[in-house]
């Protein structure tokens, strides 16, 4: 129990510094929440779950953290990523496609 | 009482939360949390509304864990995938904003739809307007509608059309 | 040991979100940046909790999520003109 725990703080901690790394290295503001969030969700969960594995006084309310954290993760990343095109931050030269941008210039014409 | 249904569900998720957070059956603690669960279903009614929308029926006890064992794995591959993304030193990234096309009706349904998308691989839902999804996808394989559909949400709306409306 | 690594690999996480949150170019980076470094925080508070034996630090990382979560969100929306 307590190895698995120690493996599951690891790997937590490891894609914790992997999301944050992706959130520097990536060109535009879409890229880097999809690093941000994917990455730093599992890693947290994984640790967390790992610190309930290493002592058990804190299993339950590591799962209420867990639950917590994978409802809400994903709902403030979208809200930012909907703030940041309704502004108009543009996409990075890479892209190849943007649908929503042609159904805004098609309203606004 | 129109949505009755939603406003049971609503207590026990309610009452579900207090029982995990305080993590004991002490008749003080289940008293205060009995009073507490009380004025927040009054305080609350009208938000009740939402959980309208969950299905009560016994095809549910299959269906939840195997949307629970999808989602993991999804979320699993995701990460991976970041991680090899980020750590390349070309960073090798073809993103584009698509659209998607869904037939779940209810806020409570696109919500989780919404935020499976954002967990899953390589995609991220930027905007939700009536029944359509426009997703931030970090590698475009396929830019119309059905295509994009087909690859990014099928596999979750199959399962979420017996679980909620 | 392996939690001494934890510390050093979440410091260098929480490191790389600062330099996002300092370089910008826009606001939308910089919350996001935030967004990140609340995450890292509660597993932070959860990984103290367990360092240092204490119950307590676990309720304390909850609540900081529901507040960083509920900041965040109240930014995005003010930030997107529409509160």
């Amino acid at each position: 129990m307590a190895i698995a725990g120690n493996i599951l703080i690891l790997i937590g901690s490891l894609f914790l510094f992997l999301g944050s790394l992706g959130i520097f290295r990536m060109p535009d503001v879409y890229n880097r929440l999809q690093a941000g969030t994917k990455a730093t969700t599992l890693g947290a969960m994984s640790l967390i779950l790992g610190i309930g594995f290493l002592n058990n006084e804190f299993l339950v309310k590591s799962i209420v953290l867990i639950i917590f954290i994978v409802l809400t993760n994903p709902v403030s990343s979208s809200t930012i990523a909907r703030a940041s095109h309704k502004s108009g931050v543009p996409l990075t030269d890479k892209s190849i496609i943007d649908v929503c941008r042609d159904d805004i210039r098609k309203e606004e014409v | 009482m129109k949505n009755f249904k939603g406003f049971i569900v609503f207590l026990i998720v309610v009452a579900l939360t207090w029982l995990l957070l305080t993590g004991t059956f002490n008749k003080d603690d289940l008293l205060i949390g009995g009073s507490a669960l009380i004025l927040i279903a009054i305080l609350f009614y009208r938000y009740s509304d939402l959980y309208r929308a969950v299905k009560i029926t016994p095809k549910i006890v299959f269906y939840y864990p195997l949307y629970l064992v999808v989602f993991l794995i999804e979320l699993l591959k995701a990460n991976i995938d970041v991680a090899l993304r980020v750590v390349n030193p070309a960073l090798p990234i073809n993103p584009g904003i698509v659209a998607v096309k869904t037939s779940l009706k209810d806020p409570l349904s696109k919500l989780i739809l919404a935020n499976s998308i954002t967990l899953t691989p390589g995609t991220l839902t930027v905007d939700v307007k009536d029944d359509t999804l426009f997703i931030h996808w970090i590698d475009v394989k396929g830019k119309d509608i059905e295509s994009a559909t087909k690859a990014i949400s099928s596999k979750f709306e199959k399962i979420l059309k017996e679980i909620v409306k | 040991m392996i939690l001494t690594l934890s510390f050093v690999l979440i410091g260098l996480a929480v490191f790389f979100s600062l330099l996002r949150l300092l370089k910008g170019p826009t606001s939308f980076d910089r919350l996001l940046a935030t967004d990140t470094i609340t995450l890292i925080t509660t597993a932070l508070l959860a990984l103290m909790a367990v360092s240092f034996s204490r119950v307590i630090y676990m309720d304390v990382a909850l609540v900081y999520a529901v507040i960083g979560f509920a900041g965040v969100v109240v930014i995005a929306r003010y930030l997107e003109g529409g509160l």
